[in-house]
């Protein structure tokens, strides 16, 4: 039931980043699910984890529930669930699946060079 | 009675959903299975897309029936302009709410992969579009693209069957379109999954020439005509020809067509040939065929009817100049509107277009006679049976429209005369044979009636001779054992004359000989005459003489006798 939490925790983060203005990288990063699934769950999860150990105070995470709103899967080309995208910094990446890769989701955050 | 009820449902069998598209709702019966997916696949450039939209913009505004549009390849901008040349409105439509488009793109570059994931994403779009329109269509333009966007290829086949499983729980009638592969329908095997109803487009080259065909390989639960249909993309759109599902069941007329030519009506029983059947003008270069077919054509006109002239070999212009030296004013019909000239050289495109082109024009000009010159030339885009076939096409269908049609065909030089080039001689109900005869230094034309079948016709050859009256027919000269023409015939006309004169004059001759003998002997009769009735006169005399002279004997006697007083 972690997954209730989610809006509110997202909300945090939001107001952390705000108040590090100051910080050169911003993380923009939106995560795509239908519905709370355990997939969802678990990406979440994993996303979390990930972001907290490289990219900690830089970054928010925005949440999008297509079931709640089906209308934004166009804009970002969403057809796997879920979704990670890299709105900011510059170029967009999707990373698709669980998350559970650690190391393939730092190389498609272009946290780690391609080996 | 609900029992009765649920019983004529099962009867009923499947459901169709009719495409509007000309003639694929006639190969299959109605149309698609409802609320099922359709596989369309055919190599590029084949038509699918076009299919897919036609079966969506056709459903709004004909059936009523709103649709959605999901392109893998296209956005909804390009799908937009490219069937605008068709004269679908896509744009109207979406605003009028009847029509969804969703471009799904994924690039493989941006994407990277770590564990387990759905094509949730790909359902919630279809879905919210569905609903939020009502829609009873979806096209899935080619899905394979996905292939190759996601890498997980057991993944993406477990989405799609779930996918086409889905899209029938929503009762939505779908076409998926698919490339065509190297040993599947389709490059990745899509038959697998979407098994209701699979048609298959084919866009071939014969003789460097394109064609277009349909064919519907499978439909579940349903009768279809299973073989290779001609297709079209016109201004219109897609346009699937059932010809070769005709059948020898047109209905026949007792009417008669004149040809154009007094003489040859003569020829025909009196009348010409019968309105709606086949006839072919054959014969070598130069014999005349064209202004034959000319003939016809302009004596249809003149009654106020309607002509179609396909020609393969003459521009409109060259006809309608060629044509005006023998007499026939052509382009005076062709601006009253009573005939249309098409005129293409065979490889314009292929034998099926061209079957195709000549149907809509047939449908759209209501002509009630059709001429085509020649058809030989077609046989430079396919072989003698694919023309054969073409032209069986042809001539049921005009037939079931009750045209007639005049078909000139070249014999070339060294072939048989009695044999058409391309073969289509048992096709045609009446045929008209001419031929150049070459005698004493000069070539001449000569026309003969081999069949016509259903009426009594002529045994005869007449010379032909075209003229800037128009063309003509006379007999041939056939005195003295031989059969002459041109300036032969003339001098032997000229000949039988002199001929004919010196022996009346003969005649005459001798004729006055015997009367100036008849009158000799009556002269002669005169003198006889004459002669006799002198001698009769001094016979009579003399008895005369006679009788006297015996009463003046007797009265001398009685003087005597007195005298001598004799007692």
């Amino acid at each position: 039931m972690t997954f209730l939490g989610f809006e509110k925790r997202t909300k945090e983060w939001k107001f952390k980043m705000k108040t590090e203005k100051s910080s050169k990288k911003q993380w923009e990063l939106r995560l795509y699910v239908a519905g709370q699934t355990d997939r969802a769950v678990t990406a979440f999860a994993n996303l979390k984890k990930i972001c907290e150990e490289h990219l900690a105070g830089k970054y928010s995470i925005e949440i999008i529930d297509l079931l709640k709103n089906p209308k934004l899967a166009r804009g970002d080309q969403i057809v796997a669930i879920p979704t990670l995208v890299r709105k900011l910094p510059e170029p967009v990446r999707k990373i698709i699946g669980d998350l559970s890769n650690t190391q393939r989701v730092l190389v498609g955050l272009d946290l780690r060079e391609r080996t | 009675m609900a029992l009765q009820k649920r019983k004529d449902h099962i009867l009923s069998g499947l459901k169709k959903c009719p495409t509007g598209i000309k003639g694929l709702d006639e190969i299959t019966e109605g149309g698609l299975p409802r609320g099922r997916p359709t596989l369309i696949c055919g190599s590029a450039g084949c038509g699918k897309t076009l299919l897919a939209m036609e079966f969506v913009t056709r459903g709004i505004t004909e059936f009523n029936e709103p649709g959605v549009f999901m392109a893998f390849e296209e956005n909804a901008e390009e799908l937009a302009v490219n069937v605008a040349s068709l004269g679908m409105d896509v744009k109207e439509l979406i605003r009028q709410k009847k029509l969804a488009i969703d471009y799904v793109h994924i690039e493989r570059s941006e994407i990277e992969e770590t564990g387990e994931y759905d094509l949730e994403g790909l359902f919630v779009r279809l879905g919210n579009m569905i609903d939020s329109i009502g829609a009873k269509r979806v096209v899935l333009d080619t899905i394979e693209a996905l292939f190759a966007g996601l890498p997980n290829e057991a993944i993406l086949r477990a989405e799609l069957r779930r996918l086409f499983r889905w899209l029938k729980t929503k009762g939505v009638t779908a076409i998926i379109t698919g490339e065509q592969g190297d040993k599947h329908l389709t490059r990745h095997g899509l038959e697998e999954y979407v098994s209701d109803c699979v048609i298959f487009l084919d866009h071939r080259l014969i003789n460097q020439v394109a064609t277009r065909r349909l064919r519907v390989i499978k439909y579940r639960g349903s009768k279809h005509g299973t073989n290779e249909y001609p297709a079209l993309i016109d201004e219109t759109g897609l346009l699937v020809l059932p010809i070769s599902s005709l059948g020898l069941t047109y209905p026949v007329s007792a009417a008669r067509v004149s040809t154009g030519i007094p003489r040859l009506d003569t020829m025909f029983g009196g009348k010409g040939y019968f309105r709606g059947t086949s006839v072919l003008v054959s014969g070598t270069a130069g014999s005349g065929k064209t202004s034959v077919v000319a003939a016809f054509a302009d004596s249809i006109c003149r009654k106020g009817e309607k002509c179609l002239y396909l020609s393969f070999e003459e521009s409109p212009d060259q006809i309608i100049r060629n044509m005006g030296s023998i007499g026939f004013d052509l382009g005076k019909w062709v601006k009253k509107g009573l005939m249309k000239f098409r005129s293409v050289r065979p490889t314009m495109f292929g034998l099926e277009t061209h079957l195709v082109s000549i149907h809509k024009l047939v449908e759209d000009f209501h002509p009630t006679g059709v001429v085509v010159d020649p058809v030989t030339n077609l046989s430079s885009i396919g072989d003698t049976d694919e023309v054969k076939v073409m032209m069986m096409r042809i001539v049921d269908f005009l037939k079931n429209k009750q045209v007639t049609s005049v078909f000139t065909s070249l014999t070339s030089g060294g072939s048989a005369f009695d044999q058409s080039e391309v073969g289509i001689s048992s096709l045609m109900d009446t045929w008209i044979l001419l031929r150049n005869i070459e005698t004493d230094g000069e070539r001449n034309r000569l026309l003969y009636i081999l069949k016509s079948r259903g009426m009594a016709h002529s045994n005869q050859v007449r010379e032909f001779i075209l003229s800037d009256k128009g063309i003509a027919l006379r007999d041939v000269y056939i005195g003295s054992g031989t059969v002459l023409t041109g300036s032969a015939r003339m001098t032997q006309e000229a000949k039988d004359r002199s001929q004919e004169l010196s022996g009346n004059q003969a005649a005459e001759h001798r004729q006055l000989e015997l009367r100036q003998q008849h009158l000799a002997i009556d002269a002669q009769i005169a003198v006889l005459k004459a002669q006799s009735e002198g001698i009769h006169k001094e016979m009579k005399q003399l008895s005369a003489n006679g009788h006297q002279k015996n009463k003046m004997i007797h009265q001398q006697k009685d003087d005597i006798s007195r005298i001598r007083k004799a007692d």
